[in-house]
């Protein structure tokens, strides 16, 4: 995938440069500007992601959310994974492990839902650009929601298993 | 300098605590630096191809052909553009941010640019793939087929609950970026 956008980049850029130096020069400026603007806010919050992942380990993830843990195992689900950010190709094998590891469909349809939706650390972030309100709102839609997708989850998988 | 040390000091501040506690408890510390590393390297993996995209962007697409596909009028259009555009996006959540404002200052309408982010945040195509072959095609479709239609919903109530002064706040906000 990064090799895709590597080189679809690589590609634009080249063309802009044979079409217009002038304007390449100033897309890169754009590009440089907008990217040490957020600079200050991405470092803080990659510390505070750090430590979180450092004190949540395997183990009292499912503890929290095991499969007879029922709507609080979905609540407290809901809440992991919105304060956690945790890359999709990490992400994805670990709700595999989890669900072997005897969580529950429901708690783990919560969790990643509210991971890929709800970003509690990135809230700084968030707010820079869109505001105060519509952050909070988004964010509080998005974890309402998840439980909607939680719902679902644990009823078509029951049927289906 | 003293700007740049000032824009910097929550980050600084936050590094001098976590060496702090690091001399408390080492292993933390180690812990947390391995994962630190871990994480701006991928940063630095995804990050940069944005935000040049978004620069190649912001120069060359005039405002006209982004108002007509995404914009006012654009419609279902519009709607199936953002979430496409945001469901092809690479790297996590926060490099949605940056090129939300871009659209926004090219006249993309407001909800557009909110199911633009819910895709970007839940439909990815290459991570499909990935919860696809890990969780199963059961639990991953399920979540498409309610995500879809979330996505949208929810971006037509944030829009209807913010209100237009603080869209205006925010389009002006991200004129600035």
């Amino acid at each position: 995938m990064n090799l895709i956008l590597y080189s679809v980049t690589a590609l634009l850029l080249l063309l802009s440069f044979l079409k217009d130096r002038e304007k390449t020069k100033k897309a890169l400026m754009k590009a440089w500007r907008a990217f040490e603007n957020i600079l200050p806010q991405f470092l803080v919050v990659i510390l505070f992601v750090s430590l979180l992942l450092s004190i949540l380990d395997h183990e009292t993830i499912v503890r929290i959310i095991g499969k007879d843990s029922g709507w609080i195992g979905v609540v407290l689900a809901a809440i992991v994974g919105s304060v956690t950010l945790i890359p999709g190709f990490v992400a994805f094998p670990t709700a595999a492990l989890l669900l072997e590891g005897g969580a529950g469909y429901m708690q783990i349809g919560a969790f990643i839902s509210t991971l890929m939706m709800v970003g509690v650390v990135t809230l700084p972030i968030e707010i820079q650009y869109f505001g105060k309100r519509l952050t909070l709102y988004r964010n509080t839609l998005a974890f309402i929601f998840s439980f909607i997708v939680a719902f679902a989850i644990g009823t078509v998988l029951e049927v289906v298993l | 300098m003293t700007t740049l040390v000032k824009r910097y000091s929550s980050f600084l501040l936050v590094l001098v605590l976590l060496g702090i506690l690091s001399l408390f408890n080492q292993e933390l510390g180690t812990g947390v630096f391995n994962i630190t590393v871990m994480q701006l390297k991928e940063m630095l993996l995804v990050i940069p191809p944005i935000f040049v995209l978004l620069g190649l962007l912001d120069v060359w697409v005039p405002k006209q052909t982004m108002v007509k596909f995404m914009g006012k009028g654009s419609g279902l259009k519009g709607i199936l553009l953002s979430l496409f555009i945001g469901s092809a996006a690479a790297g996590p959540l926060y490099g949605a941010f940056p090129v939300a404002a871009v659209f926004m200052k090219k006249g993309v309408t407001f909800s557009n640019v909110l199911i633009f982010i819910g895709a970007w945040s839940t439909t990815k195509i290459p991570m499909i793939l990935f919860e696809f072959s890990a969780l199963g095609a059961p639990f991953a479709l399920t979540r498409l087929l309610i995500d879809i239609p979330g996505i949208i919903i929810i971006s037509f109530l944030l829009t209807r609950m913010i209100g237009k002064e603080e869209i205006e706040a925010i389009h002006e906000r991200a004129s600035k970026q």
